[in-house]
């Protein structure tokens, strides 16, 4: 067979924790635009942060410098979760970022709210991908080049749809029912795009960990990373990978630092390394040395959740798919609305989590289900996250309902209030600098007529120059507000002329700044030298200042220290 | 006139529309010349209203000092003294020592109280109701025996062994106020051992107080009463100062439509549901609303989802004080659907915050009104137009809100408590002349 005899394992993580929405009451609705807990989530993520990803992140790190290179892991952590992190627990993000940089580690694409979407909307799928990428690279420093879908959620489309964007191989669950005879222990690929690798996760050696780790009644209680080496060399011949893919939280929060998970995570890879034939890998790597056995078929979606593997835990009963429904139907208006908070708003509402709390298996599952559940029962979760979506879509057909033509003026108001504000920026600091230069001239003394003329042309120069730029802003400001013609006409005339008196004001006062100057200059000239230099310098800095319209401030606060 | 009365609740610890009716009631009493309310219920809290009525919660009353008082009665009272064999305990292992001495145990009643030997009741509608009403029966014959009063009036089945008890105690006469009957609460499914302590009030009392026609029917067609005995008092409602109530910012544009009570098949919830269904479908600036908990609660939240108009139909959960009245403040339509309700108090606190009311014809507040929309329970078609036209004619909304207002506020405690103490001295007469 393939890659001669190769045995590889594969260990990944999922890293994540949703935005849980405070209390949400119907009386709030159209007063109250928040919608989060703050104080809920700030102290589950600092309880995760320190119980798990800290002490985890820190064994993983420590035994990847130990085996140098040989042990590898992957990680999917949500763009949510980044955000979270930023928040409350930027300490977990740095040591992510030392985790990448060691090179054993990869990360893979995930949808950035941990959402649904491959489920419904192929554009906000994509979407949503492309922008969890961007966190990762941005906040991890990883690119990454395979993907593993919310909740391990696949379908032989999906594949495709991943496929198409690049990646290499995807992430899965091993579920029996798709499987059927077949082993999990293998790579497959799509049925679609061949060229996409699949890694099945197997449930059982995962579930082992996850699950059953710390469960005294289980008969193999307790699990040695000896006795799981064993496990796996027990299966080594008749397979090539063996996937293990498990949520992070298993170590120091489903299962307790007492029950010895975390001994049991700093044992494995040597006990793995030692007594059996597999070696590490992370997914995109597997995608390159291993060859697929077979593709496998999935023609509707799976996931790891529950017995069923399916999507019952976020779509299986009435509530769910109408809270569903309701939300992807304002897919459109939000993106009409081109808003920041409404995007993030909208980012945060599809998380899948919110979904899992209405869930009504409360039975086989039970326990899963009420990991970090805000909510005492899936009807005041269904209650609470309707009256949310209600607000929001509230908030959308307020902007929304702004026909097209007013939504320009409101663009063009806000740009002539932006220009307005820089134009009254620039002025002051034109005070600043005159005041400046008065001083500065006050004490530079004797400068000789002819440094004086070439001072005030200098000055002059430059204030012409300035007079243009503030004239160049104001034709800048007009130029962009030309998207509505006859209405804004009368307002940007005002505007205009308001730029251009401003300007002229300010150029009359600093050519009488520049007169005075040139009069008042009996200093020893020794000193003159460099202070004149200085003086040009700060002068052809204001000139630069006021060209690049933005950033005046810091060049201002650079020509002080110039001095 | 002292009247001892029995209730179950009493505002604000409250957790349904009999709290407020018997408070109505007692405050409409006190207004009226000579007439004084001893006010029982099986729990105490300490911080009900008090201005009205001396409150004496069942839970404050010591049992185990009081078993010898009894003495000394007539032939009436003999159930009582076998009563009186009250045994209180204070813990399972005491219980288990009385019982254990059979002498102790064979006839006499076991009762469980505290360390000071008084009854602990939960004060609820949940727990074991049926040994609640049993001690409640029992405290409320040690109360008789202290209170001097004229005349004692129970309010609904839950009070009704107390009054019993009382009466025989006491020997004065009985007057029960039929808030609702199983039949309603139940939608017919009846529950044999609440209809046989009800018919045991009716056949004690000697006059019985209904809350509508509709009720005043029941008693006589279900249980099998005498029609001479039973008379109908409505329930009024509290006049409520329009310029106190607080002036609510809708955060939204839409219009509301409201329905406030128990979700529970006696108020017709699924019948809102689906008329909302059929207005929806041809009109969208509207939020419906379901306020209130119960047993039907998580049905009805399935069946919106499914319907898919969640986005326009919405829970609220249980509402308290205030709330109640901003909820109102923001409907422009308030319905009750009730499949039967014997009176329904809470359509004339709409109207009086200005909020125009369909009500079902099932409905005993249906036969005072005539500034509402009637419907038959079942008719959500009619339930649709009705809310359809109320909020797309703003005069036909006017109307019904300024009619509404003018017609509610005649509705007052004070008529029926006039009423209910002509019933008084009626009986009063009939038990002299005797």
């Amino acid at each position: 067979m393939s890659a001669a005899g190769k045995k590889v394992i594969c260990l990944f993580f999922e890293v994540h924790q949703p935005f849980r929405l405070k209390r949400y009451r119907f009386f709030d609705l159209g007063h109250d635009h928040y919608y989060y807990d703050d104080y809920t989530n700030e102290s589950i993520l600092r309880k995760v942060a320190e119980r798990c990803y800290l002490p985890a992140n820190k064994i993983i790190l420590d035994l990847i410098n130990k085996h140098k290179g040989k042990f590898k892991v992957a990680f999917s952590v949500s763009g949510i979760l980044i955000d979270q992190l930023r928040l409350y627990a930027p300490e977990v993000l740095d040591s992510f970022r030392k985790l990448a940089e060691t090179g054993s580690v990869e990360f893979l694409a995930e949808t950035q709210a941990h959402s649904l979407a491959s489920l419904k909307s192929r554009a906000e799928f994509e979407k949503q991908v492309n922008n969890h990428v961007g966190l990762v690279k941005e906040f991890i420093g990883y690119d990454p080049q395979s993907f593993r879908n919310t909740e391990m959620i696949y379908s032989d489309q999906m594949g495709a749809w991943v496929a198409d964007m690049g990646f290499k191989a995807m992430l899965t669950e091993g579920a029996k029912h798709i499987l059927g005879w077949k082993s999990p222990n293998f790579l497959y690929c799509n049925t679609i795009n061949p060229r996409l690798k699949v890694l099945l996760r197997n449930f059982v050696l995962s579930d082992d960990i996850a699950f059953r780790f710390s469960n005294r009644s289980w008969n193999e209680w307790p699990l040695t990373a000896d006795k799981y080496a064993l496990w796996l060399e027990k299966i080594s011949k008749k397979s090539e990978l063996v996937n293990i893919f498990i949520d992070y939280e298993t170590f120091g929060e489903h299962n307790s630092a007492e029950s010895g998970i975390f001994d049991f995570l700093e044992h494995m890879p040597a006990a793995i390394l030692k007594k059996t034939p597999f070696r590490f890998m992370t997914p995109t790597e597997i995608s390159k040395t291993l060859q697929p056995v077979a593709a496998i078929s999935v023609p509707s979606p799976i996931s790891w959740a529950d017995e069923e593997r399916d999507l019952t835990a976020w779509l299986g009963n009435e509530l769910q798919s109408a809270a569903f429904e309701k939300l992807y139907e304002l897919e459109e208006r939000v993106y009409r609305c081109n808003s920041d908070q409404i995007f993030k708003d909208w980012t945060y509402l599809q998380s899948s989590d919110h979904f899992y709390y209405m869930s009504t298996k409360f039975f086989s599952d039970g326990i899963v289900h009420t990991y970090f559940n805000p909510y005492d029962n899936p009807y005041e979760a269904f209650m609470n996250y309707m009256n949310v979506l209600s607000d929001f879509e509230i908030r959308l057909n307020r902007i929304c309902n702004t026909s097209e033509q007013e939504l320009a003026m409101i663009r063009v108001r806000e740009q002539i209030k932006e220009k307005d504000e820089i134009i009254r920026k620039q002025e002051k600091e034109i005070e600043t600098l005159r005041s400046k230069l008065q001083k500065l001239t006050g004490t530079a003394g004797k400068t000789t007529g002819k440094e004086k003329k070439s001072k005030e042309t200098v000055k002059k120069s430059g204030t012409e120059k300035k007079t243009r730029s503030l004239a160049e802003i104001a034709a800048e400001a007009i130029a962009k507000s030309k998207i509505v013609k006859t209405k804004t006409e009368a307002k940007k005339k005002p505007v205009k002329a308001g730029a251009a008196k401003k300007s002229v004001k300010a150029g009359a006062s600093k050519k009488s700044t520049a007169g005075k100057t040139a009069a008042k200059k009996e200093v020893p000239a020794k000193k003159a030298g460099p202070r004149k230099t200085t003086v040009k310098k700060t002068a052809s800095k204001k000139t630069g200042a006021a060209a690049t319209k933005t950033a005046t401030g810091k060049k201002t606060t650079g020509a002080k220290k110039s001095k | 006139m002292r009247v001892l009365m029995f209730g179950w609740e009493f505002p604000p610890h409250i957790s349904g529309g009999l709290g407020t009716a018997s408070y109505g009631l007692t405050r409409g009493m006190t207004s009226l010349k000579d007439m004084e309310v001893i006010f029982v219920v099986p729990k105490a809290w300490g911080d009900e209203d008090q201005s009205a009525v001396r409150l004496i919660g069942a839970n404050n009353i010591p049992v185990a000092y009081r078993r010898i008082s009894y003495r000394g009665f007539t032939r009436e009272v003999e159930k009582i003294e076998v009563r009186s064999e009250i045994i209180p305990y204070t813990d399972p292992e005491e219980f288990w020592k009385i019982t254990r001495r059979k002498e102790a145990a064979g006839q006499r009643i076991l009762v469980r109280t505290d360390n000071k030997g008084k009854i602990e009741f939960s004060g609820r509608y949940n727990g074991n109701l049926l040994e609640e009403i049993y001690n409640y029966s029992v405290v409320a014959a040690v109360i008789a025996s202290e209170e001097n009063f004229d005349i004692i009036h129970a309010h609904d089945w839950l009070a009704y062994p107390a009054g019993i008890a009382a009466s025989q105690v006491s020997g004065k006469p009985l007057v029960i106020h039929v808030h609702a009957t199983d039949f309603d609460r139940s939608g017919g499914n009846v529950n044999p051992e609440v209809y046989r302590i009800e018919k045991q009030g009716m056949d004690a009392a000697a006059r019985i107080i209904t809350v509508s026609n509709l009720t005043r029917d029941i008693v006589i067609s279900k249980y099998n009463i005498d029609p001479a005995k039973v008379e109908t008092v409505y329930n009024a409602v509290e006049p409520v100062d329009v310029t106190e109530q607080l002036q609510v910012n809708k955060g939204f544009d839409e219009k509301v439509v409201t329905f406030l009570g128990r979700i529970t098949l006696q108020k017709g919830p699924e019948y809102f549901i689906e008329a909302a269904n059929k207005v929806l479908k041809v009109m969208k600036n509207v939020r419906f609303v379901m306020a209130g908990s119960g047993d039907m609660m998580e049905r009805m939240m399935r069946r919106a989802a499914a319907l898919r108009i969640t986005d326009r139909f919405h829970f609220t959960g249980f509402l308290r004080g205030r709330d109640v009245f901003t909820m109102l403040a923001m409907s422009d339509v308030y319905i009750m659907p009730s499949v039967s309700e014997p009176f329904g108090i809470s359509p004339l606190e709409a109207m009086l915050s200005n909020v125009p009311v369909i009500i079902s014809k099932q409905s005993g507040v249906a036969e005072i009104l005539t500034h509402a929309v009637k419907v038959d329970f079942w008719d959500i078609d009619a339930m649709a137009d009705a809310i359809y036209g109320i909020l797309t004619y703003p005069a036909l909304s006017g109307e019904f809100i300024r009619n509404g207002r003018e017609e509610v506020i005649r509705i007052k405690w004070e008529n029926s408590a006039r009423h209910v103490r002509e019933i008084y001295e009626e009986v009063l007469g009939k038990n002299k002349s005797h």
